[in-house]
């Protein structure tokens, strides 16, 4: 089996957010940079398939240099191959472009995504991968088995979760919940320093959406603090919600 | 045309789809166009509660064999229709179903796409979207250069308006039945609650609840207030049984209910993230200095299992429940 995980590189999730004086972006400075934490599970899946089926695991990330951190890391946990895609695209249809004009031909079996990357939040690069290969997809799944050409994927939905069947190739877009990533271990760092990681013209197409400004939320109107006992802190609540937010 | 996908559960119209389809209706005003509501299923009985909430035209994609749900056959329903009807903006809720189908859909129509907004205008006849990014630490406009635009509206954000439509049926060609992926089964918890995502009223307990068994205290406010419970990621992680769906943050659920009520919830940045667009926030923390205070709209210092059944009794006593 042939399994292609796609990892982004995000901002940490304790950053604290500035934003750039183009006023379209956040401030890098400071920001350290992390794997998106969905896609640790999407590769923590291809690693336990690797293991328990036997498969050749390739990460691919699109973007600058700087995310040959996020594939190095990817190797010193068990992927085999690394390929960094060269390009600036920041729009979700571009990337998904770039990504399935990549993986097309190479015959993977399986395409392992996040559900989202945090920080664009845009949860759409995963589906639109699977529309421009013609495959199947399941998204933000928690649990995922691999058939012959066929998988089981058990999938978060309102108030639940619903099984999807389909078959190979897919794209599986990984939720918290799908497994508990593992951690590099020495042999697997050093290991991965040795490694080449494939660079490539990330040719991603002209991008459909752009960013024209970013904002900092508005602030929230000051709060107050409520006195008394427990008992008068409840009917104080619940007169102020009546009252003032006017909520019941 | 604006083009608006909408689901219905038991016959009735699903309230993020009421909510998308008003939108549609407030920019069509806007901008002189026309609304559709689209249904696709085996049966799309109550397909006509979309004129409530302006439709001028709903049209109907009905077949035996798209009663369960499925990625490709649903996204080839939901691009033949915008095709068909010469569609510019396409809208849904930002449901499960919205976000696994109309991400697929833009990509078929070379479109743009703009997830879980909270914000939409026309300008020069282009849709604009306002979205929340980094969970909601800044919101970011996005503007396409598409012909056809495609966002799904965040729950709860948008209001749904009544204002009747012209409501015409008309029904579509089904695609063929042949599916890459298909859903073979539902396998819900059957609670009969809302999810945390379209909640008006959530009640979340943190760390400082010591274990599983005393969210039943939450579970009880909730019940009183017509409102779901959730959770911090320490809480879902700590092993009490609590399911991965509850988490409200960064790497869980986003949430934007009326009222959120924060019990022994610290306030980490990644748990403000998920919460901080709430309308109404209580924080119940015994240490005064949480940072939850800060995003607080009312504070209460104390022993929220001193404070909590306090709550519920009130809620009980002024019979706050029934008027949700
Ligand atoms: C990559 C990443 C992603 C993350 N994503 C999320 C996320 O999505 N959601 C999330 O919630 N967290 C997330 N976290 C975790 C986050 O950083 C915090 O660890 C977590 O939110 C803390 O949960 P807590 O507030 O319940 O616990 P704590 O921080 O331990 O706070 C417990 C609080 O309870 C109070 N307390 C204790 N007893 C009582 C009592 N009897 N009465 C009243 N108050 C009491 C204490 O004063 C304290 O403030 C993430 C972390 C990382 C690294
Ligand atoms: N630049 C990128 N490089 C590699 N994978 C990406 C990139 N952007 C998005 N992805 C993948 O698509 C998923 C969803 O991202 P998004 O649609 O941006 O929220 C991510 O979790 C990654 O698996």
């Amino acid at each position: 089996m042939k399994i292609l995980v796609a990892l982004k590189q995000v901002p940490d999730t304790e950053t604290k957010i500035k934003l750039s004086a183009d006023g379209r972006s956040i401030d890098p400075t400071d920001v350290k940079w992390i794997t998106s934490p969905y896609d640790e599970y999407a590769l923590e899946e291809a690693l336990r398939l690797k293991e328990s089926k036997g498969a050749e695991v390739t990460v691919v990330s699109l973007g600058g240099d700087s995310v040959k951190d996020v594939l190095r890391n990817a190797l010193a946990l068990g992927a085999d191959h690394a390929v960094l895609l060269k390009s600036d695209a920041s729009d979700p249809l571009a990337i998904a472009s770039a990504l399935a004009a990549f993986a097309k031909d190479k015959g993977f079996d399986l395409i392992m995504a996040g559900n989202k990357g945090i920080g664009g939040d845009n949860a759409s690069v995963g589906p639109m991968i699977a529309e421009l290969l013609g495959i199947a997809q399941a998204n933000v799944v928690v649990k995922l088995e691999i058939g012959e050409g066929t998988f089981r994927a058990e999938r978060e939905i309102e108030g639940g979760t619903e099984m999807v069947e389909g078959s190979l190739p897919a794209v599986i877009t990984a939720q918290k919940g799908l497994n508990e990533p593992r951690y590099a271990s020495l042999k697997g760092i050093m290991g991965a320093k040795k490694k080449t990681i494939e660079e490539l013209d990330g040719a991603a197409p002209a991008g459909v959406t752009s960013v024209l400004n970013m904002v900092m939320p508005p602030a929230r109107p000051e709060g107050r603090k409520l006195m008394g006992d427990a008992a008068q802190q409840a009917a104080d609540l619940f007169s102020a919600l009546k009252d003032e937010a006017k909520i019941f | 045309m604006i083009l608006v996908f909408c689901e219905l559960k038991d016959g009735k119209l699903r309230k993020p789809s009421a909510e998308a389809l008003s939108e549609g209706r407030r920019l069509a005003d806007a901008s002189g166009s026309k609304v559709g509501a689209l249904f696709v299923g085996a049966s799309t009985a109550g397909a006509a509660d979309a004129t409530k909430y302006g439709a001028d035209v709903i049209l109907t994609c009905e077949a035996a064999h798209l009663a369960s749900y499925s990625s490709d056959a649903f996204a080839t329903a939901i691009a033949d229709a915008v095709k068909s009807k010469s569609a510019t903006v396409l809208l849904g809720g930002a449901t499960a179903m919205g976000k696994d189908a109309l991400p697929r859909v833009a990509a078929r129509l070379g479109a743009g796409y703009s997830g879980d907004v909270t914000g939409l205008s026309m300008v020069e006849g282009k849709l604009q979207a306002l979205r929340p990014v980094y969970a909601g630490k800044a919101f970011a406009t996005t503007s396409f250069s598409s012909e056809v635009q495609v966002a799904t509206t965040r729950p709860n954000v948008f209001e749904a308006v009544e204002k009747p439509g012209a409501g015409v049926m008309e029904s579509l060609p089904a695609p063929a039945g042949d599916f890459k992926a298909i859903v073979k089964e539902i396998l819900a918890k059957g609670t009969g609650k809302p999810d945390l995502t379209e909640a008006n009223v959530i009640v979340s307990g943190g760390r400082g609840m010591k274990n599983g068994e005393n969210f039943a205290i939450l579970e009880e406010l909730a019940d009183a207030l017509g409102g779901v419970v959730g959770a911090s990621r320490a809480a879902v992680d700590a092993g009490w049984g609590l399911s991965h769906g509850m988490q409200v943050g960064q790497t869980g659920k986003v949430v934007s209910p009326t009222l959120y009520i924060a019990c022994g919830i610290s306030g980490a940045i990644q748990h403000l993230a998920g919460m901080s667009g709430s309308k109404y926030i209580v924080a119940i923390n015994k240490d005064p200095e949480a940072p939850i205070f800060k995003l607080a709209s009312y504070g209460i210092v104390g022993d929220l299992f001193e404070v909590v059944p306090e709550l519920t009794k009130a809620a009980k006593a002024l019979g706050i429940g029934a008027h949700h």
